[in-house]
């Protein structure tokens, strides 16, 4: 029997991560390579895994809060969103009014700092070195807003269970103003930079394209979803937070290629700004803590609130037993359901192409393991 | 033709290119931080090295031994022990550590005081070249950290 030699290989099989720079984290794909072409992957997670919803089950309620901001590091303020809204829930409290609106503000101006890191390491991926730098410029100024507000610029820890525990710091309306006066024209700078460029066109257009019937069959959500042409949007559907109250569009694209997704978020991020503008406008006085008992301790039941975090739907769901921990806490994390989505969207495609999707799925790793 | 040649006279488009480079040097907008030199001015509200207030008029600590703190602690990293004042009839407070290695600065230690005697400063240099430096004492946690200040 003769030999095989590399060259007779048809099928080679390779590792891609997890140190690779651009699975954006600890992702290793295997991938079927032949020759340029992929014929299959497989993921393999669980390297950044801590057991999150085990903590939740053996620390009270109040107590599991900061944990959720190390889920997906980079919209913390989301995650402690949608942790508090579920508690809410089964306590059946509601967070007063100008807790509603700051909390709006700060969820939008994460969604806004989440899409900038995205758009500069996707970019850097492609090859595009500039808009890294302006994006992590730009996303300075929301962190510098967080940090004023409740100390922490990444892992934030700004909500609590029925409201806010931070009241709002002078010129904190002003210093929000001012950064979606300046942002825009910052946006039309980056769209400026890639959006008719020839190379990051050509990288992008029909690249992993997947359709929205495959989406809702994956449980893709966010702005993979809306790219693919379906308006979905649980600000919309499902308002939490006061959400309805506020005037903003749902943008979609039609294709549901990477190029589409590029192009929804950036809109995002224009709606984004958009909702803050109206949102300072409108911050009602009065408390900022709902009526919750130092201990919390819901009754018997459960809940599961969804809400739209910067990277899809984020939901979480909690079983009470009437004791001060959940009893089960599960979370759904958008970036692990759109991850399953990656084998249809890279199959039969180039490996360059792996990079680029993995890119426009934004995943975060943290998330994605718990 | 005669604009293309205007254009390579005058290095209209190296201008172009610089004009973009110049508008980037805003000095309102750097954001590098020269930090061994100067230390970043941080938030108001920065959640860094945790402190044990004292009283100032008499140096005594403002801690009630109340343990609220240590229950309200997610990672139970706080240990505070307390001995009966037979004199006062009050907790007068023995020993208060606080491991730094396990906080993730949530604040809620902060929170829990009743008397403001915790807190969560805006001092951030808190490296040491062991892990037991890390665990930081009631002496510690009224001095608060010293770290080297480095000039250039």
């Amino acid at each position: 029997m003769p030999e095989a030699t590399f060259l007779d290989a048809t099928e080679l099989v390779i590792n891609m991560g997890p140190q690779h720079p651009s699975t954006h984290g600890v992702l290793r794909v295997i991938l079927k390579l032949d020759g340029e072409k992929v014929n299959g992957t497989e993921c393999v997670i669980g390297y950044l895994h801590r057991g999150v919803e085990k903590i939740g089950e053996n620390r009270t309620y109040q107590q599991f809060a900061p944990y959720v901001d190390r889920m997906d590091y980079v919209a913390a303020v989301s995650n402690g969103l949608g942790y508090c809204l579920a508690v809410e829930k089964l306590l059946n409290v509601e967070a007063p009014p100008r807790a509603q609106a700051v909390r709006v503000i700060l969820t939008e101006l994460n969604r806004i700092a989440s899409h900038l890191l995205w758009l500069g390491t996707h970019a850097l991926d492609i090859g595009a070195i500039t808009p890294v730098f302006y994006c992590l410029r730009e996303r300075e100024e929301v962190l510098k807003v967080f940090e004023n507000y409740c100390g922490a610029r990444l892992t934030t820890h700004a909500f609590r269970i029925g409201g806010l525990q931070y009241e709002t710091y002078d010129g904190f309306e002003e210093e929000v103003r001012k950064f979606c006066d300046w942002f825009i024209p910052k946006v039309d700078e980056y769209e400026e930079l890639l959006t008719n460029n020839r190379i990051w066109v050509g990288r992008l257009k029909g690249v992993g394209v997947l359709s929205a019937d495959e989406c809702k069959q994956y449980g893709v959500t966010g702005p993979v979803l809306r790219a693919a042409g379906v308006a979905w949007d649980l600000r919309k559907a499902q308002p939490y937070s006061g959400y309805d109250q506020y005037d903003f569009e749902i943008p979609t694209a039609e294709n549901g290629d990477t190029y589409d997704r590029y192009t929804v978020r950036m809109e995002e991020m224009r709606q984004s700004t958009r909702i803050l503008r109206q949102a300072v406008d409108r911050i009602p006085s009065g408390p900022i803590m709902g009526k919750v008992p130092k201990v919390v301790k819901p009754p018997v039941g459960e809940a599961y609130v969804s809400i739209e975090a910067p990277k899809g739907e984020l939901g979480y769901f909690i079983v009470s037993d009437n004791s001060t921990q959940p009893y089960r806490l599960r979370v759904r994390p958008p970036s692990f359901v759109n991850l399953q989505a990656l084998d249809r969207m890279v199959r039969g495609g180039l490996v360059a192409d792996v990079v680029a999707i993995i890119g426009t799925l934004d995943i975060v790793l943290g998330e994605v393991d718990r | 033709m005669i604009s293309k040649l205007f254009k390579n006279v005058f290095l209209v488009d190296l201008f172009q290119g610089l004009w973009v480079t110049f508008r980037n040097q805003d000095p309102k907008r750097i954001y590098t931080e020269q930090y061994p030199a100067e230390r970043p001015k941080v938030g108001e509200r920065y959640r860094g090295a945790p402190r044990l207030n004292i009283n100032p008029d008499n140096g005594e600590t403002l801690c009630i031994s109340c343990n609220l703190c240590a229950l309200a602690c997610p990672e139970n990293l706080i240990v505070v022990t307390s001995q009966r004042n037979e004199v006062t009839k009050r907790k007068d407070l023995t020993t208060f550590t606080y491991d730094t290695s396990r906080c993730m600065f949530c604040g809620l230690c902060e929170d829990a005081c009743p008397v403001d005697a915790l807190e969560l400063t805006q001092d951030f240099e808190m490296a040491s070249y062991t892990r037991e430096g890390a665990i930081w004492d009631r002496q510690m946690l009224e001095e608060g950290p010293k770290p080297t200040q480095y000039k250039c």
